[in-house]
């Protein structure tokens, strides 16, 4: 079991490895075989990484899990994994939506079954290795690696330009990536010279002080790596063209998981290492994002492709994680944070749903559809719930991410929440829109006749994003709780209000609430319900954390 | 009161077990039951929980349950300093939520029982369904009343309009039944957009959503009389929430048109609980409101205006249910009137009253619906009384509540609103006497047009219904048939909404009586509707005004500051710039004043029925003579303004085109130069290989050439010949061999 005390990241990171080697070694003909042992390795990807929620400790070091070797000495790259609460959230969240996406491929894919499934599982880790790499070299490499099964999957189980859209995918994030690579040489290079020493480690990279013009610099080849990816608008388009023509898993782990990597790449790196300039930027971020957030909700209005229509709304919702973000208070970014995991499960779940009927029907246009409610009646509930989600609707997760997200930025700009609002009042409009004219009517087109509704297997992809919604909607504070010490280090990196407030918020902890209060609280709760003092354990690290965070 | 919150959880508890399991494997039977238990204990909590409030002192009327953190405490930057934004599971029992509760869950609970049977022609899954609906609705209404923060009742406020949605395009299959859900929902969501605005404002201004600490931190600031200050924004961002949730003007378009759902949706929906929630939260907000005047002149001539558009619409309208929509539409205005001028108890009392008279007059509508096979076209109805006595009479006993006939329950709430206007403007009085006019008038002649007269239906087969004609001719009515024999083969029509419901498994008998899972609710109502009002007898008529004393702790702030000028912002609101007009003096009218103005309203309202029996009953021939005569009038409140043509000709089409060519503009311009700098690499990819290919290729081949062409002289000397080898050899040892010596 120390394998799993002491190196819990590193099985979780080549748990998906080791499935796609045993692929190799089974008959490429054995289809089920196949499907069945990607499946378990899809299971237990997701199994070796719950630990990770249980053991993080939220008022614990900034860093956990921590592994450390060397790699290449003799540039100083090493391999060193970690992760706070933040990127623990993402590690889960690409482990589950692994585990969906393989299993809703099941009867999708028939052909060449086994390098379908070696793809998605060599993917797995290369997404699980950006998000737990602090090494920036490390993490480079799997950012690229991610590329590379993303690129087959789109281009050989795809459907319509799919070469095209493989293509596009490919070397847009490339072209991003190389420039991404600059900024990373420039920044260990410029770390050289101010301390002589040659490194890659993330943690040492955020507590620099660097001059102001050059994070300029590097804040712009950062961003076009991570805006290409979000994506941002105006360098979205790869966005639609990827989505539409990827087979169902792949839409689903390109939404739910790799448009994270941009959102993480900003807070991670842009935001902690380069303060300066994240808040030079402000403007053109929250710009960029306000027009995306508007942009792509009216876009979506006007598809008649299904999966266009949702990969549209992905424009949108990922511009309101960024306007999110770049509030830089700590309620914006937080608010953030858990929108990316809403829109993973919302947006994944929606591609989800288009998969079935394409899968049934073999077309995406929304006019071949309607009336779907009378023969599909699971699968409309399944729908109307995540359309809930996506759009925002109380006690579903979507709105908790968006009401923080937009208080956060009222607070420094009230224009900039209103017309960022004024987003969810078009989401509403184009994703009722769509469920109207594919679930609702009645049914015109003889294909749909005999549609089935979901079986067994289907209903079990769906049931985790669903109680998710639910949990995240109603009792977010567990996950809100894990987020609490990222968000305030990169906060106080970037954002020097809350400085002294959040000192005092961690003196509040050293000072809980008398037991009298706890108690007069208690009383009114019903039972079964305790009241929580705000501080449970130790005091949130307001200081800058601690390098050798090693936990045991 | 400690089980406030299972009050709410029980109907949620409903849905989920209908939705889940209801909707595949229960009966009819099992699943109607289930709905209205959950909402028979929801009601006896509500009662138990009001009855344990009464027996508080009155300044402690409120109890609190927490259930837990929803958003935990996060720093963050308020006007003055740094915050703490978090949001509990907070639920308060107040005297405004402990009327609100009670208003929905009796309401509700005798809607439930009425669907029992309207619903019956549904299939058990559809019919579970619906029921998971309804109760699903009133989790979320009693949520929306019972939050103790912004943020939970804006959970409550938008589930209901989820669930609104979701009833009105119950029957999906109608393309207008889902467009008008949609329509409601995107409507609301735009009022949405000024909740959320003025909730963030809230924060920013107070840090906290609390509702008491907001009124008990505002209730200590000056009164906005001068200009528009924080208050003002926050409540006019507010209000904007209200007109889309409580269909107020620019925003009430979507109320009309949510008709398509069932009837009981349209009773408890669209006119009992739903459209009130706005109302509610201006009221829930009075200390915020009192002390920003100039917003509370917007909300009254807001209601004002609303409440006489509709009711002129009203007036033309021939589809029952419309009829009453619009009906809707304009008590809700007078609601907002009566907040606007600062009489938020009587806004909520006339709320109480109007749930109960207007559910009422919905399920009755309901009922001749049911009755008449889904006609809902009041041309097409007449005389029904005889065939059915205890709608009419029940629906009789709605309408004189409604037109504000002594003494039921419209009467004293609606008396109160203009009492209060009177003294605040006498032109708003105007306008809500004006209304009270017309309502008389629409509301009798949708009486006069169902009950009275002669039937105007479609006819019923003979042979197939005996016994109802048998009962007809034992009634003395005239069969129909009789007079309409050469109309034979004519179809019975079916009325739009209601279709499903009205399409019985069994052939139409003509009108009939509902069942008594129908008629005892619709009973239930009137009685309410008759004795709602004594609650709030004013003390002109040597009455204690009950529901005024009893509601106002929830309108004032609480801290001993904050009251003392929260005292001052009441006088203040009075003081308003619109109420310049109305002297000191008039502030408290003599009682014989009062008394005077009661008359007055009592003799609008007759003066109503009595044109109403003129023009629908004795003379039935003048409405048309007058709407020949100014054909543009009636064509415009017939079409309702063109309101929705104007939205649709410019917002929504603005919005679509908008779409449109933004999607175009990302075809071609953004991934044109995408899609052109890939096509540019190529092209100098191209342009490189030709490069390659002619000049650098060129130059390695010119290389190669010069090297063999120059070899060419070289080859010369390779003659393969020995002795000329040889010969070279001695030549060049020789001429080394003179070098070394020469150099040396």
């Amino acid at each position: 079991m120390t394998l799993f005390q002491n190196h819990l990241l590193s099985v979780i990171l080549f748990t998906p490895t080791v499935g796609a080697l045993l692929l190799l070694f089974i008959g490429k003909e054995r289809d089920n075989a196949i499907r069945w042992i990607a499946n378990i390795f899809g299971v237990l990807g997701f199994l070796v990484s719950l630990p990770l929620w249980f053991r993080y400790q939220p008022q614990g070091a900034a860093w956990q899990f921590v592994e450390h070797a060397d790699w290449i000495p003799a540039i100083g790259a090493t391999y060193f994994l970690g992760v706070d609460g933040f990127s623990m959230l993402l590690v889960l969240l690409t482990t589950l939506m692994g585990l969906i996406a393989i299993l809703s491929s099941w009867t999708a894919i028939t052909e060449r079954v086994k390098e379908f499934y070696i793809f998605m599982l060599v993917l797995q880790t290369g997404m699980i290795g950006a998000f737990v790499s602090l090494d920036f070299l490390l993490f480079f490499l799997f950012w690229e690696v991610m590329l590379v099964p993303m690129y087959f999957l789109i281009g050989i189980w795809g459907g319509g330009r799919r070469l095209y859209s493989a293509i596009k995918f490919f070397l847009y994030t490339l072209v991003g990536s190389v420039v991404m690579l600059l900024g990373i040489l420039a920044l260990y290079f410029y770390v050289y010279t101010a301390t002589g020493v040659y490194t890659f480690d993330i943690t040492q990279f955020q507590q620099l002080t660097i001059p102001s013009n050059v994070q300029k610099w590097i804040f712009l080849a950062f961003f076009l790596g991570f805006a290409v990816k979000v994506p941002m608008f105006p360098f979205h388009t790869w966005l639609p063209d990827a989505h539409t023509d990827a087979p169902t898993a792949g839409s689903v782990i390109l939404a739910a998981v790799l448009l994270k990597m941009g959102t993480y790449g900003f807070i991670r790196f842009s935001l902690p290492i380069l303060p300066d300039a994240s808040r030079a930027f402000v403007p053109m971020m929250i710009g960029l994002s306000l027009v995306g957030i508007i942009y792509g909700a009216l876009v979506a209005l006007a598809q008649t492709d299904w999966k266009r229509l949702v990969a549209y709304s992905s424009v949108s919702h990922m511009a309101m994680v960024m306007l999110g973000m770049f509030a830089l208070t700590p309620v914006g970014i937080t608010g953030s944070i858990v929108q990316q995991l809403n829109h993973g499960i919302s947006t994944g779940a929606l591609f989800l749903i288009v998969g079935i009927v394409y899968e049934r029907r073999h077309t995406r246009e929304i006019s071949e559809y309607g009336g779907l409610s009378k023969v599909m009646p699971i699968y409309a509930a399944v729908f109307m719930i995540m359309t809930m989600s996506s759009i925002g609707l109380p006690a579903l997760n979507g709105f908790i991410g968006e009401i923080l997200i937009l208080q956060g930025v009222y607070v420094v700009n009230k224009i900039w929440a209103a017309v960022a609002a004024s987003g969810i009042v078009l989401g509403a409009a184009y994703m009722l829109w769509l469920y109207q004219r594919t679930m609702f009517g009645k049914i015109e087109n003889p294909a749909n006749e005999k549609l089935k509704d979901l079986n067994l297997r289907e209903i079990a992809t769906f049931a985790p994003l669903i109680a998710l919604a639910f949990w995240i909607g109603i009792y977010p504070t567990p996950i809100l709780r894990r987020l609490e010490s990222s968000v305030t280090r990169v906060v106080l990196r970037v954002n020097s209000v809350y400085g002294p407030a959040m000192a005092k918020a961690a003196a509040d902890c050293n000072n809980p609430p008398s037991a009298a209060a706890v108690a007069a609280a208690q009383a009114n709760a019903p039972a079964g319900f305790t009241i929580e003092p705000p501080c449970t354990t130790e005091p949130a690290p307001a200081a800058p954390p601690r390098r050798e965070g090693e936990r045991r | 009161m400690r089980f406030i919150w299972l009050i709410p959880l029980l109907p949620a508890a409903g849905a989920l077990v209908n939705g889940l399991f209801g909707i595949r494997w229960f009966s009819r039977t099992v699943s109607g039951l289930l709905a209205c238990a959950t909402m028979a204990g929801a009601l006896g909590l509500s009662l138990w929980a009001f009855s344990e409030l009464l027996g508080l002192p009155a300044d402690a009327r409120v109890h609190d349950v927490v259930l837990g953190h929803w958003i935990p405490p996060m720093a963050l930057q308020t006007a003055h300093d740094i915050g703490m934004f978090q949001v509990p599971w907070q639920f308060r029992l107040d005297p405004l939520s402990g009327v609100m509760i009670l208003v929905v869950t009796g309401v509700g609970f005798l809607i439930h029982v009425y669907s029992t049977a309207y619903m019956k022609d549904e299939a058990p899954g559809g019919y579970a369904r619906f029921f998971s609906y309804l109760n699903l609705f009133c989790f979320f209404m009693l949520v929306l009343v019972l939050g103790a923060n912004f943020l939970v009742m804006f959970v409550g406020w938008e589930g209901v309009g989820l669930c609104s949605y979701l009833l009105i395009g119950f029957w999906y299959e109608k393309k207008s039944a889902s467009d008008a859900g949609k329509k409601a929902f995107i409507t609301n969501r735009i009022g949405d957009w000024g909740f959320i605005l003025g909730m963030f404002l809230v924060f920013f201004t107070f840090g906290t959503l609390d509702f008491r600490a907001v009124a008990d931190a505002a209730g200590a600031m000056p009164i906005e009389s001068a200009g528009f200050g924080v208050l003002s924004i926050i409540c006019l961002t507010l209000f904007i929430g209200a007109t889309g949730k409580s269909a107020q003007i620019p925003l009430h378009v979507w109320l009309p048109d949510a008709m398509e759902g069932p009837t009981p949706v349209s009773a408890l929906i669209h006119a009992a609980t739903m459209v009130t929630a706005g109302v509610y939260m201006v009221a829930r907000n009075a200390v915020l409101f009192q002390h920003a005047p100039h917003v509370m002149q917007i909300v009254a001539i807001v209601g004002a205006l609303t409440a006489l558009m509709a009711a002129t619409i009203g007036l033309v309208q021939n589809d029952i249910k419309r009829v009453l929509a619009y009906s809707t539409v304009s008590q809700l205005g007078y609601m907002f009137l009566a907040t606007g001028v600062g009489a938020f108890a009587a806004g909520i009392f006339h709320l109480m009253t109007h749930a109960f008279f207007k559910a009422l007059l919905f399920l009755g509508s309901g009922s001749v619906i049911h009755a008449m096979a889904g006609e809902q076209d009041m041309q097409k109805m007449g005389g029904l009384r005889k065939y059915m006595p205890v709608t009419f009479v029940t629906m009789m006993i709605g309408t004189l509540a409604i037109a504000g006939i002594p003494p039921l329950a419209g009467f004293f709430s609606k008396d109160e609103i203009l009492y209060q206007s009177f003294l605040n403007n006498r032109f708003l009085w105007l306008i809500g006497a004006v209304t009270a006019l017309l309502t008389a008038f629409y509301m009798f002649r949708l009486i006069l047009l169902t009950f009275y007269g002669t039937y105007r239906g479609a006819p019923w087969a003979r042979v197939a219904a005996p016994a109802a004609a048998m009962e007809a001719a034992a009634h003395g009515v005239r069969h129909p048939l009789d007079g309409q024999a050469q109309k034979d083969d004519h179809e019975v029509s079916h009325g739009a909404a209601d279709v499903r419901a009205a399409g019985h498994a069994h052939a139409w008998h003509g009108p009939h009586e509902s069942p008594r899972a129908m008629t005892v609710p619709l009973m239930a109502l009137a009685v309410g509707a008759i004795v709602a009002g004594f609650l709030g007898i004013p003390q002109a008529l040597k009455g204690a005004n009950t529901i005024e004393h009893f509601l106002a702790p929830s309108f004032e702030s609480h801290t001993a500051a904050a009251r003392e000028a929260g005292a001052g912002a009441a006088a203040g609101a009075e003081h308003g710039p619109g109420a310049a007009a109305a002297e000191e003096g008039a502030h408290h009218l003599s009682t014989a004043g009062e008394l005077g103005l009661m008359v007055l309203s009592v003799l609008i309202a007759v003066a109503g029925v009595l044109a109403a029996r003129r023009f629908y009953f004795t003379h039935p021939e003048l409405p048309d003579r007058l709407a020949a005569r100014w054909r543009g009038a009636h064509a415009l409140l017939f079409n309702k303004y063109y309101v929705d043509e104007l939205y649709d000709a410019t917002a929504i089409k603005g919005t679509v085109a908008g779409g449109r060519g933004l999607w175009t503009f990302d075809r071609v311009v953004i991934d044109g130069a995408v899609d052109g700098s890939g096509w540019l690499t190529r092209v100098s990819a191209w342009g490189s290989h030709m490069f390659d290919k002619h000049v650098v290729d060129g130059l390695v081949n010119l290389v190669g050439w010069i090297a063999e062409e120059g070899s060419f002289f070289v080859r010369r000397l390779q003659t393969g010949l020995v002795q000329n080898y040889a010969l070279l050899m001695v030549v060049g040892v020789f001429a080394f061999l003179t070098l070394y010596l020469v150099a040396r």
